[in-house]
């Protein structure tokens, strides 16, 4: 008894430092190293990710160390970018996108820098950004998705227009991230302020009263509701993205999904040089190795975007069953940064009502 | 009327109590007595309902209360330490049985019961700010408000220190005696049990060895065991136990025989001699160890004016009234 | 003289730590509402208040934080019986189980229970979905365990007799209950309670998720606010609401918490087996895990599903970085980093929670010392009630200079983490310390003992479970965190919540199974840890 009396708290001592050392405190690998005047900081959003092998080749090309801090969806990247302007973050930031780019330029977030884009490039340019302080690295169409195999199953032809969703035969078939919680929600949004200008909340009206359904997030909407999701639901029309369909390949080898090209709005991201960073130089090193072939080459399949880059190639599958929009709708940058909140408001108070 | 009839209970298969039949007649006090760990809790616990009974049969007025719950027993139960309900005051304290029971003018029954304990005025007191005796009375208190038709007392009395003890047994006889309670006393104290109670019954690992009026059972220890523990100094048998008899001017048999240590007194016209071996002096008597003649060392008591030292010889008388025959032959549980 | 500064001397560190990560941050953010381009403007602030939409929010907060605080009470109080005085095969596996639900990222959380009560899942046909009801059972999913954990600790060691006495005095089960075991359970019942409102309060995930959009939260409101809209006069509004919504609660509950005489006799009884009389505490368990099991088994099947036919093809994948990069690392790098990240978080909170719970659960000895226990106890109350956007904005605005420059710093999460666990660990820890009898620590003095010593010998046993409950917390929080992690988390060492929001982010069958079987592995191994710590029993730590 005695003997377990004095080795139960020795046993849990050394338990509780045997913990304590794999913690984080402990093994502090790469704090120090940070302060050097060789690193340069990429802040970024939760999103990102790009091969561990590209980012090493960029770090043994320029000798810089590549430090970088990803968190928060795009509004959030940019709100934070905002606010710490004065301190910035870091050297470069990747990841506003043209729905949320206006507000970060009118604050004065970016430092102008020309990089020299792709071929291909010059056509996502951000409308408004004289000084080419954001280069254009990717792009991503947010459009509606069927299910081809349920329309064929169910002998309904399927929808190819906005107008088609309001429609009687397709009620109860359309699901939707919202516009306040989700980016892709966001999009649709400013895709039918496009289309229909200031009678969008009709259009809205007449949408959710034909049981259109509304999720948190992209992942609600795709994942469990849409019959081509994981979770193998009940709606066969969904809003997603234009590179969707190369994710639904069915057994026969073509994709079982395909995205309406008339229902597109494009979301472009952007990289630039923070004002105010510690490392500017770095921080063009960056944006450089953002618009490089390998990174362009190297979108799709990490982070599920297109390449701005007009010569690069393609995965098999994007190729053949990823169709961007030729003609995508738009909205003004300016008019979204003027509007966004009056936009949000209305939208909340139609679709709860 | 209590019954119990061959009662077994047992925790994780180790027997605590073995067939343990009694009864206790309404009105009767009957204490339980046995050294620690004899079992006694444990049979308070089932008559309580507290513990289930593994064979055998708990009754009151011929009713088997298999089943019944504690609740429903109409037994009330006061533990050693009280147990008093530490947010609750005096009062409520005295009166939750009766608040349970929606007594009508429960106030005035409780300053009658405190009044009863002697705790006049404590009425808004918590716990907590009363001394041990205080708490006791408070619990005999609440246990009384109801008028249970049987008050479990698991040893009342032992948490208090001794001249109170003494003190609020006498108290406890007489406040069950007033309020007519039938009651079953759980103690480790003769003079305890013997105080409060009318009845009593010896336990000894589970087993009750012994019972009947409580006098009877002082003068007719079962087996030699039941006498030490009874506070017999000493149990003698074959020849040291004729000797002895004879002494005391009886005729010696087969039976052992159980002294106290006050039935051997040192007086010069004593039957017996033998050579003291130690003397202790008390506050009433000079308490000695004799070497006697023909029976070995024994207990005996001399008056404060004597001067016995060891090594003297002494003759010593014997009280009768302060020996015990104990049967010859295997004991009878439950006798 | 002495006491007061000692009161200081223990308090000092939490609330240094307190000052730095919580109030530095927070006040500033709410000073970038309320002044607006350097000039104090409260006005804005006040007219936001008046919106209709910010009343029906405040209310809709409100009512679903108390009604999913009264299911989670009502199902955890008996639960907690039958799961901490009862004994029965599996116990302590079920009890570790309950755990699961507080470490599953929301966003599978959310899934799972959608593929239960949407349109085409099995439980469809309820109309449940979209409804006020499921958010609140989805509020009671995540916090259950909170009240079964902190009750049940009380009650383990909760001396039984007085509950004899009165069961001998004719007190029916029910009354007892009533008269004896509530009031000695009361500070832990409204302790949990209380832990359980701030965080159905500031639930995010649930209230989107579950609730279709229809229902703002005051949490979800300052999200869309500060994140999206930049809306920081709005925001700070609300944060102030939620701070004065907390203030409030919490001058209710100590109130409530208090008892006449806290002392509480503890001991260690047999716990016998289920009987008859449990029934509520069966019934209670067994809608507890139809609650939190029903869910979790839909994530399992999900996570088991490969095409059409079953297999574990989605957890092999898991090994590996991916098909197409899916993974940003391996599940078992992030598996580790969120472990390790874990360990933080606990040792840090517990450090904390324990000084803290000394600090308040001490007898005053003036009225003014009770006061400022009662504040400090409140103080460290608040990381619940703040939307962590509020206070993840204010690390990066107040953390940025010298010495204070700690935005880049690994250890922001788990503190951040750490400070999300500590009212739970305080909770838990405060009402088993508030319980000792005082008298038992002046034996120990008396014999010699100084304060560490007497701590060891009357504290820490009692401590013990407690102790053993509130790192269980601690650890399970950090290991589900989703919201600080997110916004702070570096993309080189992601937490598991992490990649799974990675994983179930993106189309494509196969990420959608590996979010799920990672959302399992996650889960058992938070199981297992529970496990573990149960059976950690040190009953004779005292005694040395």
């Amino acid at each position: 008894m005695r003997y377990f009396r004095t080795i139960t708290p020795a046993l849990l001592a050394a338990g509780a430092l045997a913990l304590t050392a794999c913690s984080t405190v402990g093994g502090g690998d790469d704090s120090a190293s940070e302060q050097g005047s060789d690193t340069v900081v990429l802040v970024t959003h939760e999103s990102f990710a790009l091969p561990k092998k590209l980012q090493r080749q960029f770090e043994q090309e320029t000798g810089y160390d590549l430090v970088v801090r990803a968190a928060g969806d795009a509004g959030t990247l940019t709100n934070k970018l905002v606010l710490t302007k004065d301190k910035p973050l870091g050297d470069a930031a990747f990841g506003v996108d043209n729905t949320f780019a206006s507000r970060a330029l009118g604050e004065g977030v970016f430092a102008a820098y020309d990089a020299k884009l792709p071929e291909g490039a010059d056509q996502y340019r951000l409308a408004g950004d004289d000084d080419h302080a954001l280069s254009p690295v990717d792009n991503a169409s947010v459009c509606v998705n069927i299910d081809d195999g349920w329309f064929a199953g169910h002998d309904v032809p399927p929808p190819t227009s906005l107008d088609d969703l309001a429609r009687p035969e397709y009620a109860k078939l359309f699901v939707l991230p919202g516009a306040a919680t989700s980016s892709p929600g966001m999009a649709f949004l400013l895709a039918t302020v496009a289309e229909y200008g200031d009678d969008w909340p009709d259009y809205w009206q007449r949408l959710m009263d034909n049981g259109a359904l509304l999720t948190d997030g992209w992942s609600d909407a795709y994942q469990v509701d849409f019959t081509q999701g994981g979770g193998k639901g009940d709606r066969p029309i969904v809003l997603s993205y234009d590179s969707s369909p190369a994710f639904t390949i069915g057994d026969d080898g073509s994709s079982t999904t395909s995205a309406l090209l008339d229902t597109c709005f494009r979301q472009v991201e952007y990289a630039g040089v923070l004002a105010g960073a510690d490392n500017p130089d770095g921080a063009e090193a960056v944006v450089d190795f953002l618009l490089s072939p390998q990174v362009q080459a190297a979108l799709p399949d990490s982070m599920y975007v297109f390449p701005v880059d007009s010569t690069v190639e393609l995965p098999q599958e994007w190729a053949t069953y990823a169709k961007q929009p030729t003609d995508p709708l738009q909205v003004d940058p300016a008019d979204i940064a003027e509007h966004r909140d009056e936009w949000l408001r209305e939208w909340s108070d139609v679709t709860s009502r | 009327m209590l019954s119990l009839h061959d009662v077994s209970v047992s925790y994780d298969g180790t027997p605590a109590v073995v067939d343990a039949s009694l009864d206790l007649a309404d009105g009767q006090v009957l204490a339980v007595l046995g050294p620690s760990g004899s079992g006694k809790s444990t049979l308070l616990r089932a008559i309580a309902g507290l513990e289930p009974v593994a064979s055998g049969r708990v009754a009151w007025d011929g009713t088997d209360l298999r089943g019944v719950p504690t609740h429903r027993r109409g037994f009330a139960l006061m533990f050693q330490d009280g147990q008093l309900f530490g947010h609750l005051t005096v009062a409520r304290n005295v009166g939750y049985a009766l608040r349970l029971r929606r007594t009508p003018d429960a106030a005035a029954r409780v300053r009658e019961l405190l009044a009863l304990v002697g705790l006049e005025g404590y009425e808004h007191r918590l716990p907590a700010t009363l001394s041990g005796g205080e708490r006791q009375r408070v619990a005999l208190a609440r246990s009384l408000a109801v008028q249970p038709r049987l008050l479990l007392l698991d040893e009342p009395l032992s948490a208090l220190d001794a001249g109170l003890r003494e003190r609020l047994a006498t108290e406890l006889r007489d406040i069950l005696r007033a309020a007519g309670t039938t009651a079953l006393m759980v103690t480790h104290d003769q003079d305890e049990a013997f105080t409060v109670a009318d009845r009593l019954a010896v336990m000894r690992d589970g087993r009750i060895v012994q019972q009947g009026d409580i006098a009877a059972v002082w003068r007719g220890p079962v087996d030699a065991e039941t006498a030490l523990f009874l506070g017999y100094a000493r149990v003698l048998e074959g020849d040291p136990a004729h000797v002895l008899l004879r002494a005391a001017g009886r005729s010696p048999g087969d039976d052992a025989v159980a002294v106290r240590r006050s039935a051997l007194v040192v007086a010069d016209a004593g039957a017996l001699s033998g050579t003291v071996v130690s003397a202790r002096v008390t506050p009433e008597q000079i308490r000695l160890i004799v070497a006697v003649d023909g029976v070995g060392e024994l207990d005996a008591v001399a008056r404060l004016d004597a001067h016995p030292a060891p090594g003297d010889r002494v003759a010593i008388a014997v009280d009768a009234s302060r020996t015990a025959a104990i049967p010859a032959g295997p004991v009878r549980p439950g006798g | 003289m002495r006491r007061s500064l000692a009161l200081v001397g223990l308090a000092a560190l939490p609330l240094a730590v307190l000052g730095v990560f919580f109030v530095l941050p927070v006040s500033g953010m709410l000073a970038e509402g309320l002044w607006v381009d350097g000039r104090f403007d409260p006005g804005a602030v006040a007219e936001v208040l008046t919106r209709p939409r910010t009343i029906r929010v405040v209310w809709f907060t409100v009512w679903s934080a108390s009604a999913g605080t009264a299911v989670a009470v009502l199902l955890g109080v008996p639960a907690a019986h039958l799961l901490h005085r009862r004994t029965f095969p599996g116990r302590g596996a079920l009890r570790a189980a309950l755990l699961v639900p507080f470490v599953l990222p929301t966003v599978v959380v959310g899934v799972a229970f959608r593929e239960l009560i949407g349109e085409a899942g099995p439980l469809g046909f309820l109309g449940f979905d979209g409804s006020a009801g499921a958010i609140v059972a989805g509020l009671a999913f995540f916090n259950v365990a909170v009240v079964i954990r902190a009750v049940g600790a009380a009650w383990e060691s909760l001396d039984p007799r007085p509950a004899e006495a009165a069961a001998a005095l004719g007190a029916s089960p029910a009354q007892v209950f009533r008269t004896v075991t509530l009031p000695a359970l009361r500070p832990a019942i409204v302790s949990a309670a209380s832990v359980v409102f701030l965080f159905c309060a500031t639930a995010f995930g649930v209230v989107l998720t579950l609730g279709g959009l229809r229902y703002s939260s005051v949490e979800t409101e300052i999200y869309l606010l500060t994140t999206n809209l930049l809306d920081l006069q709005a925001a700070a509004a609300l944060s102030i609401v939620q701070l004065l919504a907390i203030t409030a609660l919490l001058a209710i509950t100590s109130r409530l918490r208090a008892v006449p005489d806290p002392t509480v006799a503890r001991s260690t009884v047999r716990a016998p087996r289920p009987s008859r009389g449990d029934w509520p505490g069966l019934l209670a368990t067994g809608l507890v895990v139809v609650l939190v099991g029903l869910p979790i088994a839909a994530l399992v099947a999900g996570s088991l599903q490969v095409g059409d036919g079953w297999g574990l093809g989605n957890y092999r994948a898991l090994t590996t970085e991916g098909s197409r990069q899916a993974l940003l690392v391996p599940v078992t790098h992030a598996l580790v980093t969120s472990l390790r990240v874990a360990v933080d978080a606990t040792w840090m909170s517990l450090t904390l929670g324990v000084l803290v719970a000394i600090v308040v659960s001490r007898r005053s000895h003036s009225r003014t010392e009770r006061r400022v226990r009662g504040l400090l106890d409140g103080l460290f109350m608040l990381p619940l009630g703040v939307s962590a956007v509020t206070l993840g904005f204010g690390f990066l605005i107040t953390l940025d200079e010298p010495p204070l420059d700690l935005r880049d710093s690994a250890l922001l999460v788990p503190i951040a983490q750490a400070l999300v666990a500590l009212p739970l660990v305080v909770r838990t820890l405060a009402p088993a310390l508030g319980g000792i009898d005082d008298r038992q620590r002046q034996a120990a003095a008396s014999l010699g003992a100084g304060p560490l010593r007497t701590f060891a010998t009357v504290d820490l046993p009692v401590l013990w479970k407690p102790l053993l409950a509130g790192a269980g917390f601690a650890f399970a929080v950090s290991l589900g965190e989703f919201g600080a992690t997110s916004f702070l988390a570096r993309d080189e060492n992601p937490t598991m919540p992490i990649v799974i929001f990675h994983l179930i982010g993106h189309p494509g069958a196969m990420n959608y199974g590996m979010a799920l079987a990672a959302s399992v592995v996650l889960a058992t191994t938070t199981a297992l840890v529970m496990l573990a710590v149960e059976r950690l029993r040190v009953p004779s730590l005292g005694s040395f």
